[in-house]
């Protein structure tokens, strides 16, 4: 399969390389693996497994990190 | 040499877990993070707390806190700020575990946009669960005695009675009620939101409970540096009346000099 896929990430339809990893994503976004937190479709992902998991069509990803609070 | 410190305190112990200061302190809504580094330094805390959140990925990755506090230097307590249910904060609880540095939690369950007032409900439904889970959490609530013992029987390693509505600075409205959680529970007694200024961390302290939280008393001072080493001594002199115990008040005047000869 070429080209790519739609995933949900962060609640906004974006377009990625069909075969792109979690580890893949994150640098293509310029964030650091250990300030991330991956959760994909609702479970959250351990960092070993982010170079492994690659990502379908319809995924949804939510990546939090810390910020600021009380 | 004369120690201001002739009856030592016992130390701060939250779940099997000692830290120097009996103020933890918040780390949003300073006007930057270098005067948030800066009053979190003068404020003496060694436990700070921080909120998980969506990246927004259409702004600079420099929103994240890391980027600007070191969790070598500073025990960093996840919240679950904003959460309205159960379900969510456990959700929200679980991603902060998974950020790697501790199991600790701030459960925070709110019930009201107007009031920020906690559910008390879905908090002790949450802090059921995420005990389970092996999570340490310190569970803010309200000032209720009952609410209090249950969080404590839940197995919360803390109970985190509010002084007054989160960032309102209304001081701490109900001594009494404080002091009842703190004579009845056994957990460390924190109280968490509504100081406003040193006076009421002072006068929180005074009552015998085990720390005080905060975190726009600090922040949203004009000088949020100069407010965190006030509020790091009304904490130590508060604990100090309270352990040194006060005078009885009373309703007429006693003379403090001896009177004149007959």
């Amino acid at each position: 399969m070429d080209g790519k896929v739609t995933i949900r990430l962060n609640g906004k339809a974006r377009e990625v390389a069909a075969d792109i990893t979690v580890s893949g994503l994150l640098d293509e976004l310029g964030l650091v693996p250990g300030m991330v937190v991956v959760e994909r479709n609702r479970e959250i992902l351990a960092r070993e497994s982010y170079a492994a998991v690659r990502l379908s069509e319809g995924d949804q990803l939510e990546l939090v990190h810390f910020v600021g609070g009380g | 040499m004369i120690s201001t410190h002739s009856s030592a305190d016992t130390p701060f112990v939250v779940g099997n877990r000692e830290f120097g200061s009996r103020l933890i302190v918040g780390t949003g809504k300073y006007p930057d993070n270098e005067t948030m580094v800066r009053a979190i330094r003068a404020s003496g805390s060694d436990m700070v707390t921080v909120a998980v959140r969506r990246i927004d990925l259409d702004r600079t990755r420099e929103e994240g806190i890391l980027y600007h506090l070191d969790p070598g230097e500073f025990f960093l307590l996840a919240n679950t700020a904003g959460c309205y249910t159960a379900e969510d904060a456990i959700r929200y609880a679980r991603l902060a575990r998974a950020a790697g540095f501790n199991e600790w939690l701030k459960l925070e369950v709110i019930g009201d946009e107007t009031t920020l007032l906690p559910d008390t409900q879905a908090t002790l439904d949450a802090a059921r669960v995420l005990v389970a889970e092996g999570f340490k959490v310190m569970a803010y609530t309200n000032e209720d005695l009952i609410t209090a013992l249950r969080l404590e029987d839940a197995g919360c390693v803390a109970v985190m009675p509010l002084a007054s509505p989160i960032g309102s600075g209304l001081g701490l409205l109900n001594p009494y009620y404080v002091r009842a959680i703190k004579e009845r529970c056994e957990v460390p007694i924190i109280v968490d939101a509504g100081v406003g200024t040193a006076s009421d961390a002072c006068l929180t302290m005074e009552q015998g409970v085990d720390g005080v939280l905060m975190n726009t008393a600090i922040a949203a001072a004009r000088d949020p540096v100069r407010m965190a080493a006030a509020m790091r001594e009304a904490v130590v002199a508060g604990r100090l009346a309270y352990l040194a115990g006060r005078m009885p008040t009373r309703e007429v005047a006693v003379p403090s000099s001896p009177p004149l000869p007959e």
